[in-house]
């Protein structure tokens, strides 16, 4: 007998955007039964792990001008230019929000709340509490969400599928990790909040539970996986772990230097070096621009050997001890205990690693997708206010303000629900879903999920890294399109019950693989170099062709299909970015 | 410019084999738990975590536990190492000695493996009103609080803790006395009492006041010690008792007075 669970609106991911969307739902509309469904605990999301801060206008001598232009040519001009629009609007009134539910955001000596630069923005407007800025909004928002008895949280509930049936969500079929019992929860509209898949590539910021799970139940029951080939690099990880080093630590006046303590920015179309800091010049650049500079300075033979790979340096020494510990006391933690690099006395061995989905589930502005009652926010949509690479701490705010209004539109889609549906068929597909994950219980598999797992890494890192050609493009799809076949065979080597991670590793693994084929499919077509996205083979941006979106669309036993749509252009035509000396 | 790193560099990882001796217990079909043995061959930089997702991934796959930042801030991996309680992404193996016994948090009911139940701990947060309580409704359009840096100081280290429990396995009175809300959520209470935004002290006072809240601490301090983000909730503790007691005999010495409804209780404090 299938478990059904009936609920009015089922969020997907407890993260930040999971758990504004539950709060915007509970707050106006305390009659409406929220199912919140995580495989972690709320506070283990990803969300806690973003350091920098979030963007929304507050200084009089910014305008949301200059945040919509800063967004827009950042996102080398692909992103919606009426989504960005309301994005920058609604930033300061989210975050002021989050001041009253009381996220501890740093304060000037005054009292007011306190701004600092971020890489490609011309005025600091990047909110903060100090370089723990996810961590305490997440904590914020998951403390905040105790106050609201609708919300019902399903923790360590594991979702396999999107419930749908002629073109509507119905619901989401979820694994009960703790009993190893599935259910179906019935809902009458869905968000899905599951964050981004850097899982997929080797070098990653992200942690393990980023696995792409959310966008890869949208893509198979039909709503397209939108600029999937757009995948940020930060440029400063730790080599070996992919831990972050906030972009805040060269905000605060950290630069990057080559084995010949040589500021090599100023080589790129970044400088001149001072006077420094300087907001969208060198250190402050944009995050693609940053790690494109790496891959040519590591060619050049330029970069710094560690046991990790090659590296260059982060030096902080020149801000002084006391400010590192006031402004960046977590980088100089980190740096401590997993590099045994003090950045009071010591530069920071760093290079690219990834980071950052830009493309997702294709929303449009009211973060609805293509099938009726599903909505998405966060990273694992693409609205899309990113583009092809997106301005540092803009993603926190994204989660605010989409994750709130995917909270309204779906109440709104509820509310003007008309009932009707043959509940029978609905279960039935339900049913179906259910079984499809028992039928690896039966099955006697031969691949084994780690090996699977370690190629995919390594075929996405050397196919659809910083740089991509035809020729490694054309390889990464046949081995990912040969993995996928490999994945049905998959052994699932543990047949119990009680917190399965075998199991979920083995589910995990199948979103993966499906999510890769996307990025490595629509990399491989768009043959033009934008943002995050660049071409060996076509090093100029082509808007004659692409000033498009790819929307990737799956399909079952082939690669996806893939069409294009016009980016939504309203006041800012496509020019050149200009970063250094000559920026404005 | 100091440039060591190079040197090291081109060395293939230093390899030393450690025998980790992990608990296991699956209810589906372990009457009790028992330990296991795995040999690791661990690189010199290796955390905990490191050695035991190599065993996941290549000794055994049945083996369960819960990770995922690997950066000491999700709070999702700490574990009993060698008896003590520690996060296992923020311990290095090159600390250990060559045996390293590996089990789940103490004082927790395990679930499988290394994983426990946490419900418990989860309700413990929630019952403590963890959340800003103001003394009236703000809009947005009334803008954000004032709060000096010096306001923010007086929680803002009641506001780094991770939820990551070590301080729960650590805690003598967890162990004895099963109601205990414990140091995690006290330490929490404090944080929003302490918040110049905030008036819910006596909202949160029958919980953190009655015989489940700080009463229970005997102030060992182990909480304290085991933080891996110096929350300090032992003192967060010794403050909420001292605040508790002045408030208890300001009604019989100054009935007039009524209790203040905001945290701040050292003398001259001001919201």
């Amino acid at each position: 007998m299938l478990s059904v669970i009936h609920c009015d609106v089922a969020i997907i991911g407890a993260g930040g955007a999971g758990l504004r969307a539950a709060i915007e739902v509970a707050r106006d509309y305390p009659d409406i039964n929220i199912a919140l469904l995580s495989k972690v605990y709320p506070m283990r999301s990803h969300t806690v792990a973003a350091e920098g801060g979030a963007a929304g206008v507050v200084k009089g001598e910014d305008n949301f001008e200059n945040h919509f232009n800063d967004t827009v040519s950042g996102g080398d001009w692909l992103c919606d230019q009426d989504a960005v629009e309301f994005f920058v609007h609604e930033a300061p009134k989210e975050l002021t929000q989050m001041e009253h539910w009381g996220c501890p955001w740093s304060r000037t000596p005054e009292g007011d709340v306190a701004v600092r630069p971020f890489g490609g923005m011309k005025v600091e407007r990047t909110w903060y509490a100090a370089d723990k800025t996810g961590f305490h909004m997440l904590h914020t928002l998951f403390q905040t969400s105790l106050k609201y008895p609708g919300i019902k949280r399903y923790d360590e509930y594991y979702s396999t599928a999107i419930v749908e049936h002629e073109g509507q969500c119905y619901g989401v079929t979820a694994l009960d990790m703790r009993t190893g019992q599935m259910r179906f929860f019935r809902a009458k509209s869905v968000i899905i909040a599951t964050g981004g898949a850097g899982r997929v590539f080797p070098f990653t910021t992200n942690g393990a539970i980023k696995t792409g799970d959310g966008m890869a139940m949208a893509y198979r029951v039909g709503v397209p996986l939108k600029d999937m080939e757009f995948i940020q690099y930060h440029p400063t990880g730790l080599p070996g772990t992919g831990i972050l080093i906030t972009e805040g630590s060269r905000g605060e006046g950290g630069i990057l230097v080559n084995k010949d303590n040589y500021r090599y920015l100023q080589d790129y179309d970044l400088g001149p070096p001072d006077p420094w800091p300087r907001k969208k010049a060198m250190e402050l650049g944009p995050r693609d621009r940053l790690s494109q500079a790496f891959w040519h300075e590591q060619r050049k033979g330029n970069t710094v050997k560690t046991a990790f790979g090659d590296a260059v340096l982060l030096d902080l020494r020149h801000l002084g001890e006391e400010k590192i510990n006031q402004r960046l006391p977590m980088v100089r933690e980190l740096a401590v205990s997993y590099m045994s690099v003090d950045p009071v006395n010591e530069p920071i061995p760093v290079r690219p690693v990834i980071h950052y989905t830009m493309g997702g589930i294709d929303t449009d502005i009211d973060a609805a997708t293509s099938v009726a009652g599903l909505f998405a926010a966060g990273e694992c949509a693409c609205v899309s206010i990113n583009g092809a690479n997106r301005l540092g701490s803009n993603s926190l705010t994204e989660l605010l303000v989409f994750g709130s209004r995917a909270g309204r539109n779906a109440v709104q889609f509820v509310n003007q629900l008309k009932s009707g549906v043959d509940e029978e068929k609905i279960l039935a597909i339900a049913q179906q879903e259910v079984d499809s994950v028992m039928g690896l219980f039966q099955r006697q598999g031969s691949e084994s999920i780690p090996a699977l797992r370690n190629e995919m890494n390594q075929i996405m890192e050397a196919g659809a890294g910083i740089y991509r050609s035809e020729e490694s493009l054309a390889l990464a799809v046949k081995q990912i399109a040969a993995l996928k076949v490999r994945f049905a065979d998959v052994d699932l080597s543990d047949k119990s019950n009680v917190y399965n991670t075998d199991l979920i590793q083995a589910l995990e693994l199948g979103s993966m693989i499906d999510v890769a084929e996307a990025m490595a499919v629509s990399a491989f077509n768009r043959r033009e170099s934008r943002g995050s996205h660049q071409r060996l083979d076509y090093v100029e941006r082509n808007d004659q062709d692409y000033l498009r979106h790819t929307l990737a669309t799956y399909a079952a036993n082939a690669a996806p299909t893939i069409d294009y749509r016009d980016v939504v252009i309203t006041k800012s035509q496509p020019a050149e970015r200009v970063y250094g000396g000559d920026s404005k | 410019m100091k440039n060591d790193v190079s040197e090291e560099t081109e060395n293939t990882p230093v390899v030393r084999n450690v025998q980790f001796e992990i608990l296991r217990y699956n209810p589906d079909q372990d009457d009790e738990p028992y330990y296991q043995t795995y040999q690791v061959p661990c690189q010199e930089e290796w955390v905990i975590l490191d050695a035991i997702n190599y065993i996941k991934d290549n000794l055994d796959r049945s083996l369960s536990y819960r990770w995922s930042c690997h950066m000491a801030v999700c709070g999702s991996c700490g574990l009993m190492v060698n008896g003590e309680a520690t996060l296992s992404c923020h311990s290095f193996v090159r600390e250990m000695p060559d045996k390293i016994r590996i089990e789940p948090l103490s004082n927790f009911p395990v679930a499988r493996d290394l994983i426990v139940d946490m419900d418990g701990f989860v309700e413990n947060l929630a019952s403590v009103k963890p959340y800003i309580i103001p003394a009236e409704e703000r809009g947005l359009e009334d803008g954000w609080y004032n709060q000096s840096p010096a306001q923010l100081e007086k929680y803002q280290q009641y506001t780094q803790c991770i939820n990551c429990m070590l301080c729960y396995s650590a805690c003598p009175q967890v162990g004895l006395n099963e109601g205990f809300i414990g140091p995690a959520a006290l330490a929490l209470a404090h944080r929003y009492n302490q918040d110049s935004r905030d008036v819910g002290r006596s909202a949160r006072e029958d919980v953190v006041s009655s015989n489940v809240g700080i009463w229970e601490c005997s102030f060992v301090g182990a909480c304290s010690e085991v933080c891996p983000k110096h929350v300090d909730p032992a003192a967060a503790i010794q403050q909420t008792k001292i605040a508790a007691t002045a408030d208890y005999f300001k009604r019989f010495l100054m009935p007039w007075v009524k209790p203040k409804k905001s945290s701040s209780l050292e003398p001259g404090d001001e919201k």
